[in-house]
């Protein structure tokens, strides 16, 4: 077990080491095609690269739709892709089929924590219950066992055994039944962790301690997490990485300060000037406004087929991005990756004069 | 609060001396006094079970069935179009509600009706309560639908609910609240299912109404960030209480109460050196607890036995400002400045 310091150090240089897990060319569609040879209009995640490593936290922002459940599905083998590889320690678990597909499911390497514990755990089973459900299924714990790591896992998520092991969903507050939905998601000792929205539906002081929890946890017990989110702030104190979903595409990852702080792809721009903040007086005259990047008026009409997922909202978008773009490293920037023909060079064509918003889109 | 509005301006909503009890005399909300000037946005923060949706219904008439207001004026309007929301009556409340009040809620989709095309719904909206002929309602619904920022408003008319996404939907909302002219309009919680650009957007756009329609706002949110980017004043409350309000920029640049204190510190989330982020521990109180003096005092770091030996009043602070805590009492006490993390 290494410490914290040592982890983090280890993040910060995130090139040594094979990733737990890989992603390659993933393509996923809910509508499969008639011919291999197009996605069809059901495609819900397309050509996704990402990988994630041991004791790395890695965020994933997006609108609804825009692919980050789907990587998650496909990732614990509910879904199957159309395309690429998802490669979990060596192996590809997205050719796994029949029996050794369900092994892989069953075995608890990796598991998902969703948005809301009231609704995804069973009222009528008591916090003990609810935790041990994956050992029972995973079937490698003898009884003995199995009520130790119960124990186990609610210490480690913060939560007194003894208090709350007979308890129902209904009766703990809403940080405590998030926790207990990461104490279930890690009885098992998965590998990676799957969190979907973990902490949408709490409030800040809840949401702050889950996310404390979740970075305790990575280094506690040396796991890989992956955090879903719909914003960018809320992944600022927590993720290593970031990875930025947009009508099922990446469009832009890399590390967290990098993509906060200069973002590559207009979206991410986009995303982090609408953050709503705090404190945002000291740095005003700086910072890029929303109405700077959305387009001026209703835009040309794109065509429908391998145009820039993006084009229809981007104020830079030009004829080049008829053609998606694929996403390739940042020049100048090691480890940022964007998918836009203009990365390097709407900044320049920013309109700081633009006072007045002209329009919102709908 | 204890400081009142200025005189000159017109007053929209006034509450004194608010109590909503919920089930077996539960108080859950006690002793809230705030007012909203003509064109004013107020924010109204707190977490969930701090009392803030159970006012915003006090207000609207719209308690739910094991809530009732105890004690306390709700006074809409000002001079001879005051109305004591309090004492009406069912059929009076039709004449207030969606007339002179406007509401939109958390999930856009559920306030609407799923086998009626959204224009219906607005235009049924203005024949009802404005009179309107069946073309005038149309047409006026149309540009409605384009002032709310919704592209192609022809077609969005004639579309249902499910041919919408939440933000298209939140604005067809936002038309129907804004399309009687009301004095006020409560927004509660009314952007926090949305991704943060369209959030930004609904914000703007509330913006905007206010300013074209001198349209009082009270944004009900858990969400600081929300408040600072769209309120002149806050209230913060805690617990069933408010225990601080003023000008959102003075109070966010020098929170008085220990909890807004807290509450800053956990929601400037967005830095990203930081790695272990600010909670506040503890639990807030359920609904109704009956605690003898500072509901924030278990979970205070500055809380002495002062704290809790007796009810503690909104002390006036001057300069529009109030909050709730002994330690403002003392004029020449210094604020408390200790962060609080854990």
């Amino acid at each position: 077990m290494t410490t914290t310091h040592e982890v983090r150090s280890q993040v910060a240089v995130t090139t040594t080491g094979s990733p737990l897990l890989s992603v390659r060319g993933l393509s996923v569609s809910y509508a499969p095609p008639k011919k291999a040879a197009s996605l069809g209009t059901g495609a819900a995640l397309s050509e996704a690269d990402l990988d994630v490593r041991a004791g790395e936290v890695v965020g994933i922002v997006g609108e609804t739709g825009s692919g980050k459940t789907t990587l998650a599905r496909a990732t614990v083998g509910l879904v199957r892709p159309v395309a690429g590889s998802i490669g979990f320690a060596g192996e590809d678990v997205g050719s796994l089929r029949g029996r050794a597909l369900r092994a892989f499911r069953r075995s608890g390497q990796v598991q998902l924590v969703f948005q809301d514990p009231l609704r995804s755990l069973d009222p009528d089973l008591t916090v003990a219950d609810v935790v041990r459900e994956p050992l029972d299924i995973a079937r490698t714990l003898d009884r003995r066992e199995r009520d130790e790591r119960v124990d186990d896992s609610l210490r480690l998520v913060g939560l007194d055994p003894v208090a709350v092991r007979g308890r129902l969903p209904r009766e703990l507050s809403g940080g405590q039944r998030q926790r207990v939905s990461i104490a279930r998601a890690i009885s098992t000792r998965p590998r990676l962790l799957f969190c979907d929205e973990p902490v949408s539906a709490l409030d800040v002081s809840n949401r702050n301690l889950v996310l404390n929890l979740l970075d305790r946890l990575r280094t506690e017990l040396g796991l890989a997490v992956i955090i879903i989110a719909h914003d960018l702030s809320s992944l600022a104190g927590i993720a290593d990485r970031v990875a930025v979903f947009y009508r099922g595409r990446i469009v832009e990852q890399g590390p967290i300060r990098a993509v906060l702080e200069q973002p590559a792809h207009p979206y991410t721009a986009l995303l982090a000037a609408s953050a709503p903040s705090v404190e945002r007086r000291a740095d005003e005259a700086d910072r890029l406004r929303p109405e700077q990047l959305q387009p001026a008026a209703a835009g040309r009409a794109w065509p429908s087929d391998g145009v820039c997922v993006f084009a229809q909202r981007c104020p830079f978008a030009h004829d080049a991005c008829t053609d998606q773009p694929a996403l390739v490293p940042v020049p100048h920037d090691t480890g940022r990756q964007a998918a836009c023909h203009v990365a390097a060079t709407w900044r320049d064509r920013l309109d700081h004069d633009h006072e007045q918003p002209t329009r919102e889109s709908a | 609060m204890s400081s009142l509005p200025d005189p000159r301006a017109e007053r929209t909503l006034e509450v004194s001396g608010l109590q909503v009890s919920v089930g077996d005399h539960l108080v859950a909300v006690q002793d809230v006094s705030f007012s909203i000037g003509r064109g004013e946005s107020v924010g109204l923060v707190g977490e969930s079970g701090s009392g803030k949706t159970l006012t915003c219904r006090a207000v609207l008439g719209l308690l739910p069935a094991s809530g009732a207001i105890d004690h306390g004026r709700i006074t809409l309007g000002d001079g001879a179009d005051e109305v004591e929301l309090t004492a009406l009556r069912r059929s009076a409340w039709d004449r207030v509600r969606g007339l002179r009040l406007g509401a939109v809620f958390q999930d856009p989709a559920s306030y609407l009706n799923p086998s009626l095309t959204v224009g219906h719904q607005l235009a049924e909206q203005l024949r009802v309560k404005r009179r309107l002929s069946r073309k005038d309602a149309h047409h006026r619904s149309v540009e409605l639908f384009a002032e709310v920022g919704l592209r192609d408003p022809d077609a969005v008319f004639h579309q249902y609910p499910h041919q919408l996404s939440g933000g298209m939907l939140q604005r067809v909302l936002i038309a129907i609240a804004v399309s009687c002219e009301p004095e006020l309009l409560i927004a509660d919680e009314a952007t926090t299912a949305l991704d943060v650009v369209i959030q930004a957007e609904i914000l703007a756009l509330l913006r905007r109404l206010r300013e074209t329609h001198g349209l009082s706002l009270l944004l009900v949110t858990h969400d600081l960030a929300v408040v600072a980017e769209t309120c002149e004043r806050i209230l913060v409350m805690y617990g069933g209480q408010i225990v601080e309000s003023g000008p959102t920029e003075q109070v966010l640049r020098n929170p008085q109460h220990p909890y807004t204190q807290a509450l800053m510190g956990v929601a400037t989330i967005g830095d990203w050196q930081r790695r272990t982020l600010d909670v506040i521990p503890g639990q807030p109180p359920a609904a109704g607890e009956e605690m003898p003096g500072c509901r924030f005092a278990p979970r205070c770091v500055f809380a002495s036995d002062r704290c809790t030996t007796g009810p503690v009043d909104l002390t006036d602070l001057g300069q529009d400002r109030a909050a709730r805590c002994v330690l403002v009492e003392q004029p020449t006490a210094q604020a408390p400045t200790k962060k609080v993390s854990a």
